[in-house]
């Protein structure tokens, strides 16, 4: 299985944010998209995971039938948790649209919110939702991980707990691309340039190309 | 494995019950009360205007709720998750409009014999009207999720809702009105309210989807 991004041209609101991004990872890899703000980083994610359709260029799943969004994870900046409904409820809906199976308790503590999963959703700090959000990586198995930010309000031990996860998911077959400003942790992780000119974007992104 | 359809209606019902639910019918409530000393103690009058006072009250308490119908979705990252779930946008909106239906349209229907009464209609009347909401206000919540759809990523999208669907929302006013009317025989109008809810519910949801897939990003 291998996650395929071919020369995707992206613009928004009439600006090209990306042109002519590709690459390639492998199962069992991980990619690091870095960049300034306003690099493109969320846009790639998000044209990734079929949110947001290319002007130019394909992503898909080789090895898979499946529609690509069916297969991936997106863990964006907002963490889809339901002020009026509890932990354990926002995780449950979370894991059914997902079509997973995982046990709710089990992730719960996994992440460390096993003690909250009967309060609601509008206790948690930021960091908790966030710790939320990664409990639906665990009890819905999928093998395409879309990061954006994702140690974004945790704490040590959330990103540690993050680099477990990512390692387990890794070890797995599964594929990690994340979007982020600070080193992750990830080991033998590829990294995609959005920062640099157009032109060498497109460089970057054939020498990531395994 | 609980279907995302199910996971989907099961959580917007759980989120009405949470609050929000009951506004809609206090609206109706309120419209229905308010007729009668607007037009004076005319009973006779009362009763002739009666199912399209209840009928506009439907209308307009419809529209209450829908300018959270998708906007909640869209701003907590939601309509993201629904997104990559494996199941079309077009039947998971569809689930939406059930859910909400069912949480302010049906109410609706249930309340309407009992809120007539206060404007003297009659036992036929009643059920004439309450018959004619039951099949008419579906019509309704999809147009509103179209509506709903369009607005999703505006500040004050929920101001703009009634005006973008109102107008749509005549054939099915006209309609249910005559079907409301006891003094007409057969089910003419009935038929046709009912054709005109069968195809809104099947254009609402693939019109709001479609809305939704262009002003994502």
């Amino acid at each position: 299985m291998k996650l395929v991004a071919e020369d995707l041209t992206v613009s928004r609101g009439g600006r090209l944010v990306l042109v002519g991004v590709g690459f390639a990872v492998a199962a069992g890899g991980a990619l690091a998209v870095v960049g300034p703000n306003g690099a493109g980083k969320s846009t790639l994610l998000r044209t990734l995971a079929g949110l947001i359709t290319p002007d130019s260029g394909s992503v898909r799943i080789e090895g898979d039938d499946d529609e690509p969004r069916e297969r991936m994870h997106l863990l964006g900046h907002l963490d889809a948790v339901k002020a009026g409904l509890t932990v354990e409820r926002n995780l449950r809906f979370a894991r059914d649209a997902l079509g997973g199976e995982g046990v709710l308790q089990a992730a719960l503590d996994h992440v460390g919110l096993g003690a909250l999963a009967e309060l609601p959703g509008a206790v948690l700090s930021a960091g908790q939702r966030r710790r939320l959000a990664l409990a639906r990586l665990i009890c819905a198995p999928r093998p395409v991980w879309l990061l954006d930010e994702p140690t974004a309000a945790l704490d040590a031990a959330g990103q540690r707990l993050l680099e477990r996860l990512v390692a387990e998911h890794r070890a797995k077959g599964g594929l990690v691309v994340a979007a982020t400003h600070m080193e992750l942790g990830f080991e033998d992780a590829e990294t995609l340039d959005l920062g640099k000119s157009a032109a060498r974007s497109r460089n970057s992104a054939l020498m990531s190309r395994p | 494995m609980t279907s995302p359809h199910a996971a989907l209606l099961s959580r917007d019902l759980a989120l009405a019950r949470g609050g929000g639910a009951g506004l809609g019918l206090v609206f109706f409530l309120l419209v229905v009360t308010l007729t009668p000393f607007a037009v004076g103690p005319d009973l006779a009058l009362l009763r002739r205007i009666g199912p399209a006072i209840l009928w506009l009250g439907a209308l307009l308490a419809t529209l209450l709720g829908l300018d959270r119908l998708l906007q909640a979705d869209h701003e907590d990252g939601g309509l993201d998750l629904i997104h990559l779930a494996p199941a079309p946008l077009e039947t998971m909106v569809a689930t939406k409009i059930l859910a909400h239906w069912l949480t302010t349209g049906l109410p609706l229907v249930l309340a309407a014999p009992l809120f007539g009464v206060m404007l003297d209609l009659g036992p036929a009347a009643l059920g004439k009207t309450a018959l004619a909401l039951l099949v008419g206000t579906p019509a309704l919540a999809s147009l509103g999720a179209v509506g709903a759809a369009l607005t999703v990523g505006l500040r004050r999208g929920g101001l703009l809702v009634p005006v973008l669907i109102l107008p749509l929302a005549i054939p099915t006013l006209i309609f249910g009105v005559a079907a409301s009317d006891p003094a007409r025989d057969g089910f003419g109008p009935l038929g046709a309210l009912a054709g005109l809810t069968l195809g809104y519910m099947v254009l609402g949801p693939i019109a709001a989807a479609a809305a939704l897939r262009a002003l994502r990003e």
